[in-house]
């Protein structure tokens, strides 16, 4: 089971509460990917996981560093978090 | 409560000035405002007052007054400071190893020294902000490095570095050490572990207007700028500035026994309710080899600027390190090594005549203040 929760352009603290909303109605142990712009969103999914007890599977660019700057451009990344349980 | 009632929390590098610093500053206004570069009587009064100053900075920093030099600000003392040590050891290297919590100031100069070939080497650190020593050792231990930094103890979250044995690795491998002591110089035991030390008259609340850097005679330095009088910073200080920033420091070491566990039980105090009483907090840094005066923690959930403002609204003067307080839209790099939450950041830094009263209140709106810009964020049943 996996859900995916588009976060591009939202400034911080949007994209953690994104997440955390999509965490609070999955259930335990879904993977849920949250595609992020903001800068301080490399710092604060960790972080927020950390507190939760989630855990943070992976962190990827959506793009190749080459790509037209953009919503899907090199700004652009993935993070995918386990939740707990 | 009061509505005019202003409670200022945010005395890092911007303390309130303190009364003997004015006090000496109008002193010297009225008796040293000429030249002291000039022979007649007004400016050999003028460098009387200078080579005071310099000569109670030197007794404060445990070194002699000829290693003393006054700079424009404590960014400017960093700079220098960097640029006529990295130069002064071109033959050794061009290499710079440096703590991933420096300042900013440290981590631009840094960059600007070191070509493409020899980027800064960032050393990380813990959980807590303290560097890691093993890869410091490692890292200054590498042939080629002309110089390393490491600050005394961390201005945005207090915590204190390992100076003593960081120096010893860097003596060893026969690397100038740079110690950047703006956060703690005034607040916590002056360190002996260095060549190079700067500190902020700014922090202990000095005038604005001059920045110290102390540098042993046996460190070698070279300067890329033109020859002075005033060899480091050329065109010298003003004398009042000066003459008020080391009698500011003599009055807070003279009371900093008093005033050190006054500060450290209201941030003891500070750490336990916020930690009690705000839900989905992060408290940062150690809690206990730090800083008397400093906390910092973040809030899940919560914009920093709408943080920041709400408090003031409130009568309470915070700093934070969120990336929506910033100009550059960036996060606090401290928080970020750290592996800290970067949103909803409260920095604190307690002057030293803060009110208990005042520390209390301020948890005692906190709650609801965080609640409040929870609730405008729809961020509420996370």
């Amino acid at each position: 089971m996996s859900v995916v929760v588009d976060a591009r352009g939202l400034r911080c603290p949007l994209p953690v509460i994104r997440l955390a909303a999509a965490a609070r109605d999955a259930a335990p142990g879904t993977d849920i990917t949250v595609i992020w712009t903001d800068p301080a969103a490399r710092h604060d999914i960790p972080a927020w996981a950390r507190m939760r007890g989630h855990e943070v599977r992976a962190t990827a660019p959506l793009a190749p560093p080459d790509a037209a700057p953009g919503p899907d451009g090199p700004d652009a990344f993935a993070t995918t978090v386990r939740t707990a349980g | 409560m009061n509505p005019t009632h202003r409670v200022f929390l945010d005395a890092g590098s911007g303390a309130p000035l303190h009364p003997a610093a004015r006090e000496a500053y109008d002193a010297a206004l009225a008796e040293g405002w000429a030249d002291p570069r000039r022979l007649h009587t007004e400016g050999r009064r003028a460098r009387l007052l200078l080579d005071g100053a310099r000569e109670a900075l030197a007794s404060a920093l445990g070194c002699r007054t000829e290693e003393v030099h006054l700079a424009p600000s404590h960014t400017a003392a960093l700079h220098t400071a960097v640029v006529a040590l990295h130069r002064g050891r071109r033959r050794a290297g061009a290499g710079v190893v440096l703590s991933a919590v420096e300042r900013a100031a440290l981590h631009a100069v840094a960059a600007h020294v070191t070509d493409t070939h020899a980027a800064p080497v960032v050393v990380p650190v813990d959980r807590v902000g303290r560097v890691d020593l093993g890869a410091w050792s490692a890292a200054v231990g590498v042939p080629g490095v002309a110089l390393a930094a490491l600050q005394h103890a961390n201005g945005e979250v207090g915590t204190v570095q390992p100076l003593d044995a960081a120096h010893e690795a860097a003596a060893a491998a026969g690397v100038p050490l740079l110690v950047d002591a703006g956060a703690s110089v005034g607040h916590h035991p002056v360190p002996s572990a260095w060549d190079a030390l700067a500190a902020d008259p700014r922090d202990w609340g000095g005038p604005a207007g001059v920045g110290v850097l102390a540098v042993r005679s046996r460190v070698r330095a070279s300067a890329p700028w033109p020859e002075d009088e005033d060899p480091w910073f050329p065109g010298g200080v003003s004398v009042p500035a000066a003459f008020g920033a080391a009698a500011a420091l003599r009055a807070v070491l003279a009371d900093r026994q008093a005033t050190a566990p006054r500060q450290s039980a209201l941030v003891a105090r500070l750490r336990e309710r916020v930690a009690r009483e705000v839900p989905d907090v992060d408290v940062v840094g150690d809690p206990g080899d730090r800083l008397p005066h400093v906390l910092t923690f973040s809030c899940l959930y919560v914009d920093g600027e709408a943080l920041v403002t709400e408090l003031d609204r409130r009568g309470f003067a915070v700093g934070s390190g969120s990336a929506c307080t910033s100009r550059t839209l960036e996060p606090s790099h401290v928080l970020a090594a750290m592996g800290a939450l970067t949103h909803g950041n409260v920095r604190l830094a307690l002057p030293r005549d803060v009110l208990e009263a005042d520390v209390e209140r301020f948890c005692d709106e906190l709650p609801d203040v965080v609640a409040s810009v929870r609730r405008m964020a729809g961020a509420v049943g996370l």
